[in-house]
């Protein structure tokens, strides 16, 4: 599925002129703007943070097309979490403009007031993450987990929240632990939960904060696993991520950040073997060995 | 018929007069631990006895007006004059300058004089110059107690209650106790292990105590109440009665007849003291203090409960303020905090009762002592529920952020639920460490488990039983809300999760 799914979106993320021909039904004749913002799902623009003065982000931008399958690589400390946050206004960027959908949220060095509080929520309605530590709802079992987000945010009635998390879990390959409590589950099942518990907000985009980090080798296989299938669902996903071999294999565009910056991004492959900045190539030779 | 009626409502308004001024003058005194001023009858423990008790009532009689004792804490008696608690005090209050100064007294109504109290077994301290070289108690703020500063050559204990001073000379921590004249005869000489030795030294006198510039008609009348019990003997007749007609009351009476006065009240209480030794006086005794207990249990109960819901919510409100209020509102938070974390409680309590009329707030003991217990305490639980929202960690939040609740979702449904967790049992120890505080608004008049404790004890000496009893009866009050926190900690447990599949 691997190959199959990389291969569908190969060419939309190198050359997004060609997608615009070829799938766009809304770009009628003359009709005005660019077209290839109905298949944006996701677009920042010159995203600036820092930090007590300290940079970390400098005018970062990256838009993001429905159903690919990105990973952000980089050495640490370079503003990977801080630029991924920054999507979801987790971390509220100094400078820039975020949409996703239909939603934009507009940054301009000004205090962050109420009424951006509010636009972030409807912003975030669209989004999902997971991250690296899980952060499930320790007293809550797996199934109130997958739960709560719809109860309290949407409303959905309990039968209909029920039975939608019990799909999720059992689409994770959770359906067993429903009952259980996060404690009681492996590193791998709780990030799996954890994916399930996003999901169940029907997100337009995932976000993931290195989600493999803290698992051994066949508990990241899970994970991995449920996040491929979701890119064979045509899910959109951002990865920052610290394992090559997925980022290679799995993605349709890799986006390589130092300093605070994209350095470059690109097909995995072309990028691998013939990466074009030298940061890159000292970068992707060190972490190779 | 309507002359009728224009008699009746004349008959009517002739009578208001009447009714007020029959209402009762309140006097106040501390009737714990206050033999033979003002005490709990031995024999009967809801009469009040006393020569001062007696002395009141026929003085109350003489003006034409009832008396109403109001109870209050030593140190309580004279601030609560000043509020106008009650008209009077009437409880040994010496007549010194400097009482004057700050006080109205009427004419003296005892005049008495220090007494030494020895060991039985003890020679050679029998008179004021030879207590020099040991170590003398007596109580704060008497005239003993100025005679013997000026004594350099003398180790001075002072008390607060008399029945600690005389438990310290049983014990041998004093050599002897230089003290009021009644209560050296009550304490000293009625105690089979003590002894009243040597003349009387000094001279004191014991006024009414009104407040500075108050009530002076009701002072001028217990003037004459108390000159025309001189002249017809009845002073004299109470006095005797209780074995305390001294022979400075002969001097400043003029009155130096020996009339049969049998000391019947003196002698009753001797024997009631006495049939007090035995085993099975004791546990009858002990079976009767069980009521007199139930109901300090339950002011101590009524108190603590009120104070912990007000503590834990205000606590909470704190808590949340600081955390996650804004900025001005956060530092105020804090400033309440750090200002009652650091001062005593005890001073809180007084504040409020006797500091807070000053700006016109005006509160009922109970009311005051839940205040201060529960504005106290909610200063540690803003601390303790801080801690526990801390302890949540940061991921929590943010998890819940992503998932697009806001922030008070994430906070009642995410961070407070596990925050609960952590400072649930803190809580629980919280609430028994204030129920053993609440014995600290016993200085406020209320008569809560504490308060009987010192009453029972100290009429019968018996520190120890009485101790055990009232111990207990903190441990039985103490139990229901640790099981009652693990109860509603399990129940959280359930309820948490049917709340979101309901
Ligand atoms: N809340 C914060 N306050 C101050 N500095 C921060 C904060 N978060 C991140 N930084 C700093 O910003 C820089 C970028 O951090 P970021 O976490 O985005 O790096 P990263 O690329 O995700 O690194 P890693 O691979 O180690 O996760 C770091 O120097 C970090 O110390
Ligand atoms: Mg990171």
């Amino acid at each position: 599925m691997v190959a199959s799914s990389s291969m569908f979106f190969a060419g939309c993320s190198k050359l997004p002129e060609i997608i615009l021909q070829s799938d766009d039904q809304n770009a009628g004749p003359g009709s005005p703007g660019p077209a290839f913002s109905v298949e944006t799902v996701l677009r920042a623009e010159n995203i600036s943070k820092a930090f007590d003065g300290h940079v970390v982000l400098r005018d970062v931008s990256l838009s993001v097309m429905r159903g690919e399958l990105i990973s952000i690589i980089g050495p640490s400390g370079c503003g990977k979490s801080t630029f991924l946050r920054c999507l979801n206004f987790l971390e509220i960027p100094d400078d820039g403009v975020v949409t996703i959908a239909d939603d934009t949220i507009r940054r301009n060095r000004g205090p962050w007031k109420a009424k951006d509080e509010a636009q972030a929520h409807q912003l975030r309605a669209h989004v999902g993450m997971v991250f690296q530590s899980f952060n499930l709802f320790p007293h809550r079992t797996v199934l109130d987990n997958v739960m709560l987000a719809p109860r309290v945010v949407k409303r959905t009635s309990a039968p209909v929240a029920e039975a939608e998390a019990r799909d999720l879990l059992d689409k994770v390959g959770l359906g067993a632990a429903a009952l259980r409590y996060p404690g009681t589950l492996s590193g791998g099942q709780q990030q799996r939960a954890a994916i399930a518990r996003a999901l169940a907000m029907r997100p337009e985009v995932m976000l993931y904060d290195e989600p493999t980090s803290a698992l051994d080798p066949r508990m990241s296989e899970e994970v991995l696993g449920v996040m491929r299938a979701l890119d064979e669902e045509g899910m959109t996903q951002i990865v920052v991520t610290h394992d090559m071999r997925f980022a290679r294999a799995a993605s349709d565009r890799t986006v390589f950040m130092e300093g605070g910056g994209i350095v470059e991004s690109g097909d995995p492959d072309l990028m691998w073997d013939n990466p074009t900045d030298p940061r890159t190539r000292a970068f992707l030779g060190s972490s190779l060995r | 018929m309507i002359s009728f009626l224009i008699r009746l409502a004349l008959c009517l308004a002739s009578l208001l007069p009447a009714a007020g001024w029959s209402a009762p003058v309140r006097w106040a005194s501390d009737g714990t631990s206050n033999v033979p001023y003002l005490f709990h009858d031995p024999a009967d423990q809801s009469r009040m006895a006393g020569f001062e008790n007696d002395i009141v009532t026929e003085l109350g009689r003489r003006i034409g007006r009832d008396t109403e004792f109001v109870q209050n804490d030593w140190d309580g008696l004279i601030p609560g004059l000043q509020r106008g608690f009650y008209e009077m005090v009437i409880d040994g209050i010496e007549m010194t300058p400097e009482h004057m100064e700050a006080l109205d007294f009427s004419k003296p109504y005892y005049v008495t004089s220090e007494r030494i109290v020895v060991r039985r077994d003890q020679a050679g301290l029998d008179s004021f110059e030879r207590l020099g070289g040991h170590t003398i108690g007596t109580l704060k703020d008497t005239l003993a107690e100025r005679m013997l500063r000026e004594r350099a050559d003398v180790t001075l204990r002072t008390y607060d209650e008399e029945s600690n001073v005389f438990a310290d000379l049983r014990d041998g921590r004093l050599d002897a106790v230089l003290i009021d004249g009644p209560i050296a005869l009550y304490y000293g000489e009625a105690d089979p292990m003590l002894r009243l030795v040597g003349p009387p030294v000094g001279q004191l006198s014991y006024g009414i105590a009104f407040r500075k510039g108050a009530n002076v008609l009701l002072r001028q009348k217990m003037d004459a109440a108390i000159e025309s019990m001189v002249r017809d003997g009845s002073l004299h007749r109470i006095l005797a009665r209780w074995n305390l007609w001294t022979p400075e009351m002969a001097e400043w009476t003029g009155d130096h007849a020996e009339p049969a006065i049998s000391p019947d009240e003196w002698t009753r209480y001797l024997n009631a003291i006495r049939k007090s030794q035995g085993m099975k006086a004791r546990m009858e005794r002990y079976v009767g203090f069980l009521p007199l207990i139930f109901r300090g249990a339950l002011m101590t109960l009524a108190v603590s409960a009120c104070a912990m819901c007000l503590a834990v919510l205000l606590g909470m409100i704190l808590a949340l303020l600081r955390r996650y209020g804004p900025g001005w509102a956060g530092l105020l938070a804090g400033l309440y905090i750090e200002v009652v974390r650091g001062t005593p409680l005890l001073i809180q309590i007084l504040f409020i009762f006797y500091g807070l009329p000053a700006i016109g707030v005006r509160l009922s003991p109970f009311v005051a002592g839940v205040l201060g217990l529960g504005l106290n305490y909610a200063a540690y639980e803003a601390e303790n529920y801080r801690a526990g929202l801390q302890s949540v960690a940061r991921g929590q939040m943010e998890a819940a952020t992503a998932l697009n609740m806001t922030h008070t979702q994430a906070l009642r449904y995410v961070v407070v639920p596990q925050a609960f967790r952590v400072v649930v049992p803190v809580m629980t120890n919280d609430f028994i460490s204030l129920l053993k505080d609440s014995s600290l608004v016993s200085i406020i008049t209320l008569t809560e488990l504490s308060q009987t404790y010192v009453r029972l004890s100290s009429t019968y000496f018996d520190y120890f039983g009485t101790g055990l009893m009232v111990g207990a009866a903190y441990l039985l009050l103490g139990l229901p809300f640790v099981r009652l926190a693990k109860m509603a900690e399990r129940r959280l447990a359930v309820s948490e999760r049917r709340s979101v599949r309901n």
